[in-house]
């Protein structure tokens, strides 16, 4: 018998959600998850989890307002720099030797880390031969992606974070400041697929040089973490290159043995060839 | 869960808060059997600068929190700058990059709300010397599912505003001086 009755309502919720529309969020890490629903059902104003649940099986416009609940949209250009600086200086070299590279975003968020790359890729020559894949499980999330405009006042951080990631060019060539909206140029996702990618459901979908897959994991619990590795461990050709966010590893994973420690500080791995 | 077995400690600070924390943590011996989780506010960029600096002066082991580690007595663990820390049901970490709350990201709030529920009357909260508002929710939080508050004393705080607005949400939360909270941890880890 439980006792407490929001988490009874948290596993029922997660599980209509998962039959109705497939979305699957019964294994990610529960404390965050039932924080936010919680938030959804203050905000949206649902007395309780079940009447948002009722709700969601009976009214389809509930499902794109819950999934801005329940992903988390938290992004940054260039987010931690130095990151950004081991892909510039340790990993393109290597990438450098393809002559076609495969590069997918993971957890792709509104676009902010995909556009660092794009640009990355620009500066450092290798962008006409590279092909991005930027995936999400949220379609509003995709669709701003794909249209690559942030608000005016978040690019002093961005400019900050580019030129600390060893930016060869100023971030200002990338963009026109328009009634408070930065609008990026087009050209940056010319060679961009953008697509709906589940990292819980769905499959490997083509042979990856480089996966960059930040603070998604982080909201799994240990078996889905493993899932996605896995995913990830397929995905990448031999001595591909893996970059998690800050906070995540492979050292809790039962597949960090099929991976090499590239970079330590900054979570960047190297599948091993089998 | 019926009665109050100690299990764990959970502690917020934010101005002020490495003193106040340099008067609370030494003291706690290395065999202590509880753990204790610490939000402590600091700028996002400031890479792990908390454990190293008490790691040194504790007996207790000091470390900065993994995601989805498993929780032991015994160990302090500090929130990451730029993450939020949450204690999920089966007694494990988990950090999380959601939006700031209460402008901060750590916030004590969530630290504190997540182990309510993960702990229940088991967990003893603290909130600490801060000029602002957060934990205040997350220590009522904590008094509602049966935890022990405490407070620490604004007259002598170094900044009165946190536990101020603690005191305000949580009416019945034990006022205490740093001295007093030192030995209280000590008393309710040998409970
Ligand atoms: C915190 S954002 C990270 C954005 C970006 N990668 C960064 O580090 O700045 C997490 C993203 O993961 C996405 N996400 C959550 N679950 C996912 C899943 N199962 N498969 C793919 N993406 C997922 C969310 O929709 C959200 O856009």
């Amino acid at each position: 018998m439980r006792d407490n009755i929001e988490d009874i309502e948290v596993e029922l919720l997660l599980a209509a959600l998962y039959q109705r529309y497939h979305y699957d969020f019964r294994h990610y890490a529960k404390a965050s998850i039932k924080r936010r629903l919680i938030q959804a059902c203050n905000q949206l104003h649902f007395s309780s989890i079940s009447a948002l649940q009722d709700a969601l099986l009976h009214e389809p416009t509930t499902l794109p307002r819950l999934l801005n609940y329940l992903t988390v949209q938290v992004s940054e250009m260039f987010r931690d720099p130095t990151y950004f600086r081991a892909i510039r200086e340790r990993v393109i070299p290597h990438l450098r030797t393809y002559p076609s590279l495969k590069i997918w975003i993971a957890g792709c968020s509104t676009g902010e880390e995909l556009y660092s790359f794009a640009i990355l890729f620009r500066e450092e020559g290798l962008e006409d031969r590279t092909l991005f894949y930027a995936t999400d499980i949220n379609p509003t999330a995709l669709q701003d992606a794909e249209a690559g405009i942030f608000a005016l006042d978040r690019i002093q951080k961005f400019t900050e974070n580019h030129q600390k990631s060893g930016g060869r060019t100023s971030l200002s060539d990338y963009y026109t400041a328009n009634y408070g909206r930065a609008v990026f140029d087009k050209s940056l996702r010319s060679r961009v697929v953008f697509s709906d990618h589940s990292l819980v459901t769905d499959a490997v979908f083509g042979e990856m040089h480089l996966i960059s897959c930040r603070n998604v994991m982080i909201y799994f619990d240990r078996p889905l973490q493993d899932r996605a590795i896995g995913l990830f461990h397929e995905s990448l050709s031999r001595k591909g290159f893996l970059g998690l966010g800050s906070k995540e590893s492979l050292r809790f994973s039962v597949h960090a043995n099929d991976f090499s420690e590239f970079d330590r500080e900054e979570k960047i791995y190297q599948r091993i060839a089998a | 869960m019926t009665d109050a077995i100690p299990k764990a400690i959970v502690i917020g600070a934010s101005a002020g808060a490495v003193e106040a924390l340099l008067t609370i943590l030494p003291d706690l011996p290395k065999d202590y059997p509880l753990p204790v989780f610490i939000v402590v506010h600091v700028p996002p960029d400031r890479r792990n600068v908390l454990a190293p600096l008490f790691e040194s002066r504790c007996k207790i082991t000091v470390k900065e929190a993994e995601d989805k580690e498993t929780v032991t007595g015994g160990v302090v663990y500090f929130a990451p700058s730029d993450y939020h820390m949450l204690v999920e049901e089966d007694f494990s970490v988990s950090l999380s990059s959601d939006e700031l709350v209460n402008h901060s990201r750590p916030a004590i709030d969530v630290l504190f709300e997540s182990a309510a529920d993960a702990y229940g009357p088991g967990l003893l909260g603290v909130i600490l010397t801060g000029a602002n508002q957060d934990g205040a929710a997350g220590l009522a939080a904590l008094a509602k599912v049966g935890g022990i508050a405490v407070v620490e004393d604004p007259a002598t705080a170094y900044a009165a505003q946190m536990p101020g607005f603690a005191l305000a949400a949580c009416p019945t939360a034990k006022v205490m001086s740093l001295k007093q909270m030192a030995s209280s941890l000590l008393a309710w880890g040998a409970a």
